[in-house]
């Protein structure tokens, strides 16, 4: 097990490489035009260009570029075009929220398309099946910022049933805090329950096909503990991957489309944000910030894979 | 046929399965008894029905699309019909089975040990401890070595060829009185099948359990089958003692399978001899005598289907399904001076 | 029947029967082609649903005709004051308080059907102007990734070496980033300032851009189950024979593995068009995709949110259409792989 996290950590180190390395280039580089231009934005004075032209050095080699994009990002030297703000503040402000969006959206879905997906595969070919892979596929074919938009508007400001946006701290008031974000969380679950359900309808399904479930039943067990102890539990494992990969891109992703539309000011709603202004400084800290959240928690869920899964281990 | 009542009683079972192609029948009106601590070989070539049949009686082949007709009595339960939970409780502690491929067979993700104990619990409910111990001593018994720490391997951490010993180990472990053994050996090396088959025979004699041994390797038979069935597109053709089939075969597929084994103690043949021409399509079969394509002894009474029935004068045991006189079957079969075989048409008409 | 052929065949011996035997079996059997059509043909939802895709399609490439017949006007041409006819009254189109007029349908002889937006313009005119760019985006972007994903999936799983680990590396990088912020990523740094290709340059405002950008971040979604279905592909026996025959890696992989991976490749490439119109959506609601005032339905999404409060209209038409639309590919999709699955043989009800 120590040799298999070592090795998956030195990875883990040579990916976060690589990503800055490419985001570097993306934003640096591979455009066609000034980068001083585009990070001055529309209607910049020369000087501006030129300050910013000396303070990233854009008149030097590329791998120096490089090195001092890098050590303003990490150093937190960072401001945005059009607010002055320091960017690296705004992220440490935002990203309790977006954490609190996502854990929740996470659990909720996990919960939700366990149930549905193992219901379905139970009752396979039947209509309750059918019906409820329809719902499924409408669920992975709805945006999230349209279906949060809608459900904010109807349920929220219309109806008054939930609140109309917002966020409030957890540690001043958690009812409060959680009565905020139901939307939120089911606005973004809902994509994922789709998606989710039917992988482990068709993990289950392929499962009780193994020679394993059939040795299980010749042994006399019961229904139900086949389906726990070996149908499930070996169902799961891909699964908990996948939700770890897609906890991931939920937050470097799905949490910038919901935080918009719910207006709760995390990391992903600045970022939003910044776009929308074409703001060169924050986009390019957020999408560092994002995908090395995202690779650290891959280097994780691997881990945790090797544990669940003894094949992986003790090879 | 011994006097006793016996333990497994199977009359004129059909299984078919309903599949894109058609209806199936895999399993066409199976007939034949197992006696206490009797090895019955049932031995066919792949479509035969030999394993949906030994599956049926665990319930194992039960589905939306498969339909079942006849009866299977063990004991005082019927098979066939029975609920699930009846099926529950004669599944692992009365009969147990084994299957063909070790590698899959087993879950693995859960340790070997804890595998055979979820058996031993669901059925006899002892303190852990306890169904630790007779787990490790299984393991030993069926010649694991080592077995005290191996029990807490994975499935993986075993060959192919001990995966089937902890198979055997757990199908045994609640002293079942019929095991039943889907092509043991058919996955597994050459070397290792002889062991294997030694071994079961050797708990056979231990614990006086019944074997059905499903089979298609006529020559793996020899030394452990006290009574072989051969079956063929679903039906059993022809059923006897061990020293019935080998030495007084009376059905012509039964001896192009005997035909078939190469025997060390003769010269090599220049070919190795095979029965010409492809079992039917399983969802469409000739009238009548379901062998009669490859057959080269056929004639005009083979369009009706002959019925399994005792024809040998002193052989009460011994039946099978061809309408040929029984003089002329002992004539046929000789290929070539004692040597017991199936001549092909060409052969024959010349 | 299968009698007769089979009695003629028994005159030969041997392998070379039994090849002829299988030939004439697969002829009158489906190969695996026509059986995956059949069951698709029987799935009517499936059915419907890639109807209703191709209907959707349809209404968006005829845009020009509904513009310049029905509603008489362009995409992007906004009547901010001008006033329509309305059941003998005259309405402003957008009122005084800012307030767009909501869906007319055919009262006023089908001009604003589904309304105005805030600068008038006549949403159904731009419904299906920015389908046409949606859908155009959708479809080249999936063609982009799917083409790339073939070739870096078939060198990498068929060459293996440097090759592999260079592309897998290459793929694992990519997927490190969220779809969605290396999609925002490219498309803020190349809406400032186009891109070159080789001699080729791009301005920032093009359409190319979002296609290009979509297209290559969804590369690693599709090459990976490619490369690991070569990868199985390889080991196959029918690769390994024909290599034996002296085949070249080109030609065993354009014959062989190709044809074997279209399953593969046909159902990617449905969900991915899906996938693509969903991120080109996300990319231009947040102002990194299409730029205005090229209209598409994520601009219109955009638009519509903004002012849901005052003209929920504005968000609701746009979000239908696309989520019918990738529903309808969704469905359809799914039906293409269940009607494809081997594993789908034995699913009939007696």
């Amino acid at each position: 097990m120590l040799r298999f996290t070592v090795r998956r950590l030195i990875q883990m180190v040579l990916v976060l490489f690589a990503v800055s390395v490419i985001t570097f280039l993306i934003f640096n580089v591979i455009p066609n035009s000034d980068p001083a231009v585009r990070m001055a934005g529309r209607q910049a004075s020369e000087s501006t260009i030129k300050a910013i032209r000396e303070e990233w050095g854009f008149n030097e080699s590329l791998p120096q570029q490089y090195v001092t994009t890098m050590k303003k990002v990490f150093t937190g030297d960072l401001e945005s075009q059009f607010t002055q703000l320091n960017v690296g503040e705004e992220i440490r402000k935002g990203l309790p929220r977006t954490l609190s969006l996502a854990i929740g959206a996470a659990l909720l879905w996990m919960f939700v398309a366990i149930c549905l997906g193992l219901y379905s595969a139970v009752k396979a070919g039947k209509f309750a099946d059918r019906f409820l892979t329809i719902v499924a596929l409408v669920g992975i074919s709805m945006p999230v910022f349209w279906i949060g938009a809608l459900m904010n508007h109807y349920l929220g400001f219309k109806l008054g049933w939930f609140p109309n946006g917002g966020y409030v701290e957890l540690t001043e008031d958690p009812v409060d805090w959680a009565y905020h974000l139901i939307l939120p969380w089911t606005a973004l679950a809902i994509l994922f329950i789709g998606f989710y359900s039917r992988v482990l309808r068709s993990n289950v399904l392929d499962t009780i096909n193994e020679d394993y479930v059939r040795t299980a039943r010749a042994k006399g067990l019961g229904e139900r503990q086949i389906m726990i102890r070996h149908v499930l539990r070996n169902s799961m494992i891909p699964i908990v991957t996948l939700w770890g990969l897609d906890f991931g891109a939920v937050v470097g992703g799905g949490a910038i489309l919901t935080e918009t539309v719910f207006d709760l000011q995390g990391v992903g709603q600045y970022a939003a944000e910044a776009i929308g202004q074409l703001d060169v400084p924050p986009v390019l800290a957020t999408t560092m910030f994002l995908a090395f959240f995202v690779v650290t928690l891959n280097a994780v869920v691997d881990i945790l894979y090797a544990y669940l899964d003894p094949r992986i281990r003790l090879q | 046929m011994n006097d006793a009542q016996p333990l497994l009683t199977v009359d004129d079972l059909k299984v078919s399965f309903a599949t894109e192609e058609g209806v199936v029948q895999a399993v066409d009106g199976v007939t034949f008894e197992l006696g206490a601590g009797e090895v019955l070989a049932v031995v066919g070539e792949s479509g035969s029905g030999k394993s949906v049949t030994a599956m049926t009686l665990m319930g194992l082949t039960r589905s939306p699309n498969a339909r079942f007709e006849g009866n299977a009595h063990y004991k005082d339960t019927e098979l066939i019909g029975a609920s699930e939970d009846e099926l529950r409780r004669v599944r692992g502690a009365e009969i147990a089975m084994i299957f063909q491929d070790p590698m899959t067979s087993l879950n693995p993700v859960h340790r070997v040990g804890d595998q055979i104990i979820e058996q031993i619990q669901e059925h006899e409910g002892v303190p852990d401890q306890q169904a630790r111990e007779r787990t490790v001593e299984l393991l030993e018994r069926v010649g694991i070595p080592r077995a005290r720490e191996r029990v807490d391997n994975y499935p993986f951490e075993f060959s192919g060829g001990m995966r089937q010993r902890v198979m055997i180990a757990l199908a045994l472990s609640c002293n079942p009185s019929i095991l039943i053994a889907d092509e043991p050996t058919t996955a597994l090396d050459v070397t290792i099948q002889a062991q294997i088959l030694h071994r079961i025979r050797e708990l056979r004699e231990e614990t006086g359990a019944a074997v059905i041994l499903v089979t298609h390797d006529l020559g793996v038979v020899a030394d452990i089958a006290d009574r072989i069935a051969v079956m063929y597109a679903g039906r059993i053709v022809e059923q006897g003692t061990l020293d019935q089939i080998f030495y007084d075969p009376q059905h012509p597929y039964t001896w192009g399978l005997i035909g078939s084994i190469t025997r060390v103690d003769r010269p090599r043949p220049e070919r190795l001899p095979a029965i010409a021409g492809l079992p039917p399509s399983l969802a469409n079969r000739p009238e009548g005598c379901h062998f009669r394509p490859r057959c080269p002894h056929e004639f005009s009474e083979c369009p009706k289907v002959p019925p399994l029935e005792a024809r040998v004068d002193g052989q009460a045991g011994h039946l099978d399904r061809c309408w040929l006189p029984v003089d002329e079957k002992r004539a046929k079969r000789e290929v070539r001076p004692g040597e017991i075989g199936l001549e092909t048409k060409k052969e024959a008409a010349a | 029947m299968a009698t007769e052929p089979v009695t003629e065949q028994t005159a030969l011996q041997g392998p070379a029967a039994w090849e002829e035997e299988a030939e004439r079996e697969q002829v009158h059997g489906l190969g695996p082609w026509r059986l995956g059509l059949r069951r698709l043909r029987r799935n009517k939802v499936a059915l419907a649903f890639g109807l209703l895709f191709i209907l959707l399609v349809a209404a968006c490439l005829a845009a020009p005709l509904w513009a310049d017949n029905v509603a008489k006007t362009g995409p992007n041409a906004q009547h901010l004051t001008d006033t329509i006819r309305v059941d003998g009254e005259t309405k402003n189109v957008v009122g005084l308080d800012g307030v767009p007029i909501g869906p007319q349908y055919l009262k006023a002889d089908g001009k604003f059907f589904l309304g105005a937006d805030r600068t008038g313009r006549d949403i159904m005119v731009r419904l299906l102007y920015g389908g046409r760019n949606s859908l155009l985006i959708g479809v080249t972007a999936a063609l982009i990734t799917t083409l790339l994903s073939i070739l870096l999936g078939v060198i990498a799983g068929y060459f293996r070496g440097w090759s592999d680990v260079g592309i897998r590396a290459l793929l694992d990088i990519i997927w490190s980033f969220p779809v969605i912020i290396l999609g925002v990523a490219l498309g803020v740094a190349l809406a400032l300032g186009g891109v070159e290709i080789g001699p080729i340059s791009i301005s920032g405002n093009s359409l190319a851009i979002p296609i290009l950008i979509i297209g290559f971040v969804y590369i690693p979604y599709m090459a990976r189950p490619v490369r690991g279905q070569v990868l199985s592909l390889r080991e196959k026996e029918f690769v390994e024979a024909a290599r034996a025959q002296g085949a070249g890696p080109l030609r065993i992989m354009f014959t062989e593995v190709v044809p074997n991976l279209a399953s593969t490749i046909l159902v990617f490439f449905t969900l991915l068009i899906a996938n693509a119109v969903l991120l080109e959506a996300a990319l231009s609601f947040l102002g990194a995709g299409v730029r205005p005032p090229n209209p598409s339905w994520g601009t219109m999404i955009d638009e519509g949110v903004d002012r849901i409060a005052t003209a929920p209209h504005l968000a609701i038409v746009p979000g239908v259409m696309l989520v019918l639309t990738v529903l309808s590919l969704n469905v359809f999709g799914d039906g293409v792989r269940d009607a494809l699955d081997p594993r789908a043989k034995v699913r009939l009800e007696h």
